[in-house]
């Protein structure tokens, strides 16, 4: 057997990504601590050359690594999304980290290796490199959770995402055993073609597998863990688990379902028709009476997973493309959201509460209208991305007939802008609190900006972005 | 042009926001200047109107080609009396909203964006856009009341919203129906009026019907989807109550016009004495519930449940007779009531909630009917306009609101002759309710505590007298407009047959 011919050049993307990483976790050790600061530098224009790699990079299903792993218009248009959100986080991170003393390398070079982990599961074509893709996301994860080392709260978020992240990824690992003894081969190729007449077995695995990625995307029931987590985690690393997470695991959902078992979709939309169903529910609901902005966020972040998902359910080539502009208008307005949380402090801890927004938009009336802005587009209103991502992806599930989910999801949407408006409601009424004041800085501002423009761009002029995210579909066909 | 009148508020809107908040002179004077602009440029559009000519002043672009939509814009003999309200209703309410004190500049952004969104509405020919302005004008109403409102605004608020936001999905879910059951897939208006896509399914035209009944009856406000109302108008500013009442409402009875009857007639037909017997109920219910208020501003609301039912009762009329060429004119005869009620409620409650506000808002600070007495004497002008808007809104002969009901009741009698008599009863009752709110607040003997009130000033009277001037103008002549409606609802009745 001679070893595979490999073409680096398909891997350009994230070789920068990985280079990244070393070089600022490198640098964060010999630069002086006044200069750590050009650590953020070295990060962004390391992130913007990989996105640029990326773009530029060509749309032809390219195979690598014997079959492991794929380049085509998925790949590319997942790990664009996957790159903006590492570089917005890190712009979200900027002053935060530096007022909180975390800044340090490791913490860059830590988001960045989750952005490759999200990176390499979407150019998965076996199984085994979904393992090493989400491994490759999760662990940087765990660890990102538990970074304020002296917050008691932190560490306790880090511990129960590592176990139950542990936990899932055991049951994700029998998933893959199972698969390999009904087919005798971990590739998406082999799945295809026993999809057709599955064993008990082969059913079996699967489940366990979908298992091991509903956990990832925080999807119902196996969302148990996130509003703790989120609540925990210093405030940035919540905004960037958020996002990165479901882009991953979004990602596989896709190349799993969507692509590899597509012949097979009368069998699991059903039972993903159910969790999406079920996710939307108590997503939503539990939402109505958070107090805290980052448990209210967690609780939407599961709401929205189960949103994307209608897109999955649907099992088409349109609802592929309506999950990949979802996933981008969900990093647009979920990191939104976030930087304006990140904008404020009270007595130099994170304002985590909502009442703590009470007021603030007169005293600076562009942060204000940027979170009604978050909050409209987050309740799925147009003219935002994130009525517009609504949009495709429940017209998507309707083509496919799926019917019921797309009510539901209707529903539950009126439930979701009760309780969005009352943020942004909160922010324009009363007076505000003493001791909540401004933390804001060029790096998060600059977030908050690239990510209003975002969520306006792509409600009110986003042909070019679908006919990009179209090429999803495209492939499929 | 027609881009130009709908988003040159929003361009206003934008300039304000980048305007410095202390200068308050020019924030009024750029919303003042936009929406006038808007205003006189609707005016130059309708002279321009050719009536009979159909659909007018078409834009037609590629907006997201990948999915179909288009940005399709034009106006007919419906949108075109619609547009012009919409703007000079905008028009008045900024320049009543000129002591606004509170956030200037928010309330005229926000007052500016909800402009741009109605305008959109009456002038979407593309249903994706059409959605999008609908929910446009949300937002900014949401905020409105929240903000600006009075003592239960949050709760006001936050029930407008929602309810609206159930009926706009349910239209979201029966446009998709559309949608999907044209061939090729169109978000077109005009293609899906000619292609009738769910003619020959009718589970699925009904189904349609009742997503487009559930948001169109909630806008309106039909019985039983009216409950938002009071709680909206009571709580909402003055300038708030009136583009409520004028504009908003009536974005759900264009709806029908514009969306049920032409694209959905079977359906409509079938369903046509369920949805005129409801209207029937917000007739008698509004003026009866009207007339026991004691809160000027709850009372106009009710009286708004009661004309809408008038217009309800006139496009339920048209629809049942829809396919029966022998009742084609009293269809026609019922539509153009119905349509000219729109405009006829749209000023004259416009005005009545001015007329509130002069009251409440600088004066007395409150609305209780019985609180008043005498003021005749004192406020001459004020009781003049007051009693040429209210006599309007009870259908006195000579002025707009008769027209409107007259029609009504004439082409609605040779449909639905059982309903309609009673119908007719509700004129009673609101004639009754006004008359004795007119009683109780000018008449009789003056009550001393409000001896100090000084009649209106140039603002208030500029707000107010172009709408009674109308109101007279109209109820004299109304063949203008009658004119444009007429041949726009007769090609429909046509096209439906």
């Amino acid at each position: 057997m001679t070893p595979p011919a490999v073409d680096l050049r398909l891997l350009v993307p994230e070789l920068v990504v990985t280079a990244t990483a070393v070089a600022v976790m490198l640098a964060g050790l010999f630069l002086p601590a006044g200069r750590q600061h050009l650590l953020r530098w070295l990060a962004a224009v390391g992130t913007l050359a990989a996105l640029g790699t990326t773009l530029t990079a060509g749309a032809d299903p390219t195979p690598a690594f014997a079959g492991m792993y794929v380049r085509d218009a998925l790949t590319r248009v997942i790990q664009a999304t996957a790159l903006l959100a590492v570089l917005l986080a890190q712009w979200l991170s900027g002053e935060y980290v530096e007022r909180t003393g975390l800044e340090a390398g490791e913490y860059y070079a830590l988001m960045l290796v989750a952005a490759l982990g999200a990176m390499l599961m979407a150019a998965s074509s076996d199984l085994i490199m979904l393992f090493l893709g989400l491994e490759t996301l999760s662990i940087p994860l765990y660890v990102l959770a538990a970074f304020a080392r002296t917050d008691l709260r932190s560490q306790e978020a880090g511990l129960k995402y590592f176990l139950l992240g542990a936990f899932g990824t055991a049951f994700f690992l029998y998933g893959i055993a199972l698969l390999f003894g009904a087919t005798g081969s971990t590739g998406y190729r082999a799945l295809a073609e026993h999809a057709r007449t599955p064993a008990v077995i082969f059913q079996a695995g699967l489940a366990l597998l979908t298992i091991g990625l509903a956990f990832k995307a925080a999807v119902v029931p196996f969302h148990f863990w996130a509003p703790d987590v989120y609540e925990g985690a210093p405030l940035p690393a919540t905004a960037y688990m958020s996002v990165i997470a479901k882009v991953g695991a979004f990602a596989a959902f896709l190349r799993v379902y969507v692509v590899a078992l597509a012949a097979q979709a009368g069998e699991w939309s059903t039972l993903l028709a159910a969790i999406s169903v079920l996710t939307m529910i108590v997503g939503n609901v539990a939402a109505l009476r958070q107090t805290s902005i980052k448990r209210l966020l967690a609780y939407s972040s599961i709401a929205h997973a189960g949103f994307i998902l209608t897109g999955v359910v649907a099992g088409t080539p349109s609802g592929a493309s309506a999950v990949a502009f979802y996933l981008l208008a969900y990093t647009f307005m979920t990191l939104g959201a976030f930087a304006v949380v990140l904008m404020l402090h009270r007595r130099g801890e994170e304002a985590d509460q909502i009442a703590d927004l009470t007021g603030v938009a007169w005293r600076a009336p562009a942060l204000g209208g940027a979170m009604a802005l978050f909050m409209v587009s987050l309740a799925g209103l147009p003219p935002t991305a994130g009525f517009l991502a609504k949009f495709y992806v429940f017209t998507a599930a309707l083509d496919a007939g799926q019917i019921g989910v797309v009510v539901t999801g209707v529903l539950t949407s009126v439930v979701s802008a009760y309780y969005y408006l009352r943020v942004a409601y909160t922010m324009f009424t009363g007076q505000p609190h003493e001791d909540v004041g401004f933390a804001g800085g060029r790096w998060v501002t600059a977030a908050l900006v690239t990510a209003s423009a975002g969520v306006v761009v792509l409600g009110i002029f986003p042909g070019r972005v679908i006919s990009f995210v179209q090429q999803v579909g495209q492939a499929m066909r | 042009m027609l881009s130009l009148i709908i988003f040159l508020p929003l361009v206003g809107g934008i300039i304000i926001l980048f305007t410095s908040k202390t200068n308050e002179t020019l924030l009024k004077g750029i919303a003042l200047g936009a929406s006038l602009a808007s205003f006189v440029l609707s005016l130059f559009m309708t002279a321009l109107f050719k009536i009979g000519g159909g659909f007018q002043f078409l834009e037609l672009g590629n907006w997201i080609p990948s999915l179909g939509i288009h940005y399709h814009l034009g106006v007919d003999g419906l949108s075109l009396p619609l547009i012009v309200l919409t703007a000079l209703l905008s028009l008045l309410s900024v320049a009543y909203s000129w002591r606004i004190e509170l956030r200037l500049k928010e309330y005229l952004f926000l007052f500016l964006l909800l402009e741009t969104g109605m305008l959109g509405v009456f002038a979407a020919l593309d249903f994706f856009l059409f959605y999008i302005f609908w929910e446009i004008t949300l937002v900014p109403m949401y905020f409105l009341i929240g903000i600006w409102g009075g003592p239960r605004k949050e709760y006001a608020a936050i029930k407008f919203f929602l309810y609206t936001l159930v009926g706009s999905l349910a239209m979201l879910l029966a446009i998709l129906v559309m949608y999907f059951n044209a061939q090729p897939h169109t978000f077109n208006m005009l293609t899906l009026i000619e292609q009738q896509p769910l003619a020959a399914k009718p589970v699925l035209a009904a189904l349609a019907f009742w997503g487009f009944f559930l948001s169109f009856a909630i806008k309106v406000p039909m019985w039983p989807f009216h409950t938002w109302l009071p709680d909206a108008h009571v709580e909402a500013p003055t300038a708030g109550s009136v583009i409520l009442a004028g504009v908003l409402l009536k974005m759900g009875t264009y709806g029908f016009v514009r969306v049920s009857l032409p694209m959905l007639p079977e359906a409509f037909r079938i369903y046509a004495p369920a949805v005129a017997v409801l209207a029937l109920l917000g007739i008698v219910y509004g003026a009866l519930v009207a007339m026991a208020q004691t809160d000027l501003k709850k009372l106009v609301a009710y009286s708004s449940v009661n004309h809408m039912g008038y217009v309800m009762l006139g496009v339920a009329s048209a629809a049942a007779a829809a396919g029966i060429p022998e009742k084609a004119v009293a269809a026609a005869t019922a539509l153009n009531g119905a349509v000219f009620e729109m405009v006829a409620h749209g000023v004259i409650t416009g005005a009545l909630f001015l007329i509130v506000g002069v009251l409440y808002d600088f004066r007395a600070h409150t609305r209780g009917v019985d609180e008043f007495g005498g003021l005749g004497a004192r406020l001459p002008m004020y009781t003049g306009i007051t009693m040429v808007a209210m006599l309007a809104s009870l259908g006195l002969p000579g002025l707009m609101g008769f027209v409107a009901e007259f029609f009504i009741f004439v082409g609605s009698f040779g449909i639905f002759p059982y309903l309609t008599v009673v119908a007719v009863t509700g004129v009673i009752f609101t004639a009754a309710m006004f008359l004795w709110t007119i009683q109780r607040i000018f008449l009789g003997p003056f009550n001393e505590r409000w001896a100090g009130l000084p009649d209106m000033d140039t603002r208030e009277k500029i707000s107010l007298v172009p709408l009674a001037v109308l109101m007279v103008i109209f109820g004299l002549y109304p063949r203008p407009l009658l004119d444009v409606i007429n041949a726009a609802m007769t090609t429909l009745v046509a096209m439906v047959r």
